[in-house]
């Protein structure tokens, strides 16, 4: 087990050096961050002294081999922009995000999961049609589409919860966190909403996809011959029988809620990685944008390693470490 | 006179579709009785399984049971609610699946789903399941058993699994168990072993078995009686000796001729022409008599019930004779 998280980790090296190289060679054409930085009025004398002070007239490979080497060190370098260490900004957005994210993915799995064997289970029922209608618009409507028409509802005919920020924090350690507050719970409820609506829906079809599949098996058919309470059929035997797909997928939409948060954050100006990653973009500071690509790529990697540990727990076919003898211990 | 431990009567199950009922199973009527081996034979689709998943309220949506009624040591059990039945299966009727490689849930480690069969049907404690479940996995010869408790099915090769199989069925000592084709999928050279276990660990309980299968040397071999089914329904039954030696429905006969014997050579196996209708195309009058050498003008019209044929008892027009009195 030891040996397989190693390699797995040995694996992500190349991932890594392959994502930050692209992300820059990327950037190298997205503006002229000197331009911006100096504003209208400048010499040619001042423009250069700052190429050369920012190393931007170097070629790009020797700039992305002392970017790595900094940040193999944990320095990621100065923004262009706001002229504060890039780590550090990182470090200050992150909290937004990361409670943003975990309260999204809560939500799609809470809510979609049950959602999903419910409709397996009964789906003729009329409340599983209302719900795979609910769930097609959750699947087709864009995220900040469905942000601003909760904003219009909730926030402007309603006047029940804010429109944008994230109300008030409470500091712990270097981690600001808007779980404590009354309002800080209010502004993360429509974010939260938006974000995890589309995971929601599309767990909710795949889990109602694979009980349905599973619920066909003998194996569900001899436990209901052995005369097991439904509760043990449905849960035991034909929902664990679904986790290892929908385990994949949950995963996965986990790292995409943090690498896509970019547009809800944009659409209620929430203070986290995202908005910081498009103002960035904006002002072509690449220092912020190759670091939080970075980051991204290390998020999906670390998924993607905690998924296959799943596995490892959830279908005992998948341990090779057990002999075929198998003797004892579960 | 106590009842039988199973009665079926005229049992009728329907499947609707888009284009009209179907009638999977169509005035079936037997019984088994306590201890006795009841063998059921027949081609595919002629309504074996069809029969054991009714007794067992399992018919698969949109079947149903259209009619008839089903009768464990006297009680109807065809009517009860889910919940009733439920406790029925497993406790009072096992039942053993074809394909030992996908009846058992592969997450699950065999001692577990031993105990929890157990311990969902039996008034006993995690430990004295745990015990019983290692008693279990012995008796139905798998070696070391209280080490291979904790694997997992994967873990067992075909044969073992259907053993554990086995085991599940009878883990809460019901009164019959339904075994559907339990050695089909296994390789020829352990079906006798299953067979023989099957047989010693049911008669050892002093329990009912419902044997579904193909196979005629394993019904003569294993059963009381046979019943032999026909596109749904029952052509013949009666004791097994009588039924092999001296089939007296045409199909029977057919199908005991179409057995290659093992003394003499044969340069042709005999078969029976043509093929079973599909449900939506049961013939009126006997279902059989578009294949039977012997049809006569009252088959095409009329449809036999179950005739004393002396011996057995045959669905078929050539023995309202005897039976005179059941016409």
């Amino acid at each position: 087990m030891t040996a397989f998280i190693l390699l797995r980790i040995l694996q992500a090296i190349p991932v890594m050096l392959v994502v930050s190289l692209v992300s820059f060679l990327m950037f190298a054409h997205v503006g002229d961050p000197v331009a911006i930085m100096l504003g209208q009025d400048h010499t040619p004398e001042q423009r250069e002294a700052l190429v050369r002070d920012l190393g931007l007239d170097q070629p790009v490979l020797v700039q992305y081999w002392r970017f790595l080497g900094n940040a193999i060190a944990g320095d990621f370098g100065l923004s262009y922009r706001l002229s504060r260490p890039v780590a550090e900004l990182i470090a200050e957005r992150a909290p937004a995000t990361l409670e943003l994210a975990f309260t999204a993915a809560a939500l799609a799995l809470l809510v979609g999961v049950p959602m999903g064997v419910y409709t397996g289970l009964y789906r003729n029922s009329w409340i599983s049609r209302l719900f795979l209608t609910f769930s097609l618009i959750g699947v087709s409507l864009p995220t900040f589409l469905i942000g601003i028409l909760l904003i219009l509802v909730f926030s402007v005919w309603l006047g029940w919860l804010p429109s944008f920020g994230r109300g008030e924090t409470v500091q712990i350690g270097w981690w600001t966190t808007g779980f404590l507050t009354w309002s800080g719970i209010k502004a993360l409820i429509l974010p939260a909403i938006t974000l995890g609506l589309f995971q929601l829906t599309l767990i909710m079809r795949l889990v109602r996809a694979e009980m349905l599949e599973v619920l066909r098996t003998d194996y569900i058919r001899f436990a209901r011959a052995r005369g097991l309470s439904n509760r043990a059929v449905h849960f035991g035997h034909a929902l664990r029988n679904t986790l290892v797909p929908v385990i994949t997928i949950a995963g996965l939409q986990l790292g995409a809620i943090i690498a896509f948060a970019i547009v809800t954050e944009t659409v209620f100006q929430w203070p986290g990685m995202g908005l910081l990653f498009i103002q960035s973009v904006g002002a072509a500071d690449i220092p912020v944008m190759a670091a939080y690509l970075l980051l991204i790529a290390a998020v999906f990697v670390t998924i993607n390693l905690v998924v296959d540990l799943l596995y490892y727990a959830v279908d005992p076919r998948l341990r090779a470490d057990r002999g075929a003898a198998g003797a004892g211990g579960r | 006179m106590a009842p039988p431990l199973l009665e079926v009567r005229d049992l009728r199950v329907e499947f609707p579709t888009r284009r009209g009922v179907l009638t999977a199973l169509d005035g079936v009527s037997f019984a088994i009785e306590a201890g006795e081996v009841l063998g059921v034979v027949g081609e595919s689709g002629a309504g074996k399984s069809m029969t054991g998943a009714a007794i067992i309220g399992l018919i698969e949506p949109p079947g149903r049971i259209a009619g008839g009624q089903i009768l464990l040591e006297g009680r109807r059990i065809d009517d009860l609610p889910y919940e009733r039945l439920r406790r029925i299966r497993g406790r009072e009727i096992g039942a053993i699946f074809q394909d030992p490689l996908t009846t058992l849930n592969p997450l699950y480690t065999v001692g577990e789903q031993l105990e929890e069969t157990m311990l969902t049907h039996l008034p006993i404690g995690r430990e004295e399941a745990r015990r019983r479940a290692v008693g279990w996995l012995e008796r139905v010869g798998i070696p070391a058993a209280a080490q291979r408790i904790g694997s997992y099915p994967h873990e067992f090769s075909g044969g073992m699994r259907q053993r554990v199989v086995i085991a599940l069925a009878l883990c809460a000592e019901p009164k019959l168990v339904i075994a559907d084709e339990p050695t089909t999928a296994l390789d020829v050279s352990i079906q006798a072993q299953i067979i023989a276990l099957l047989k010693g660990l049911t008669r050892e309980r002093g329990t009912a078995v419902m044997l579904i299968t193909h196979d005629m040397g394993v019904i003569a071999e294993t059963a009381d009686r046979v019943a032999v089914m026909y596109a749904g329904r029952i052509a013949e039954i009666g004791p097994v000796r009588e039924v092999v030696k001296h089939p007296r429905h045409p199909y029977t006969a057919g199908l005991m001729a179409s057995i290659p014997p093992l003394d003499r050579r044969v340069e042709r196996l005999a078969q029976i022409e043509g093929a079973m209708p599909r449900l939506s195309e049961i013939p009126p009058g006997c279902a059989f008599h578009p294949r039977c050498p012997q049809a006569f003008d009252r088959c095409r019209r009329e449809r036999p019930g179950l005739l004393d044929a002396g011996g057995t008892r045959a669905a078929c027009w050539l023995h309202l004779d005897r039976a005179g009195r059941h016409a």
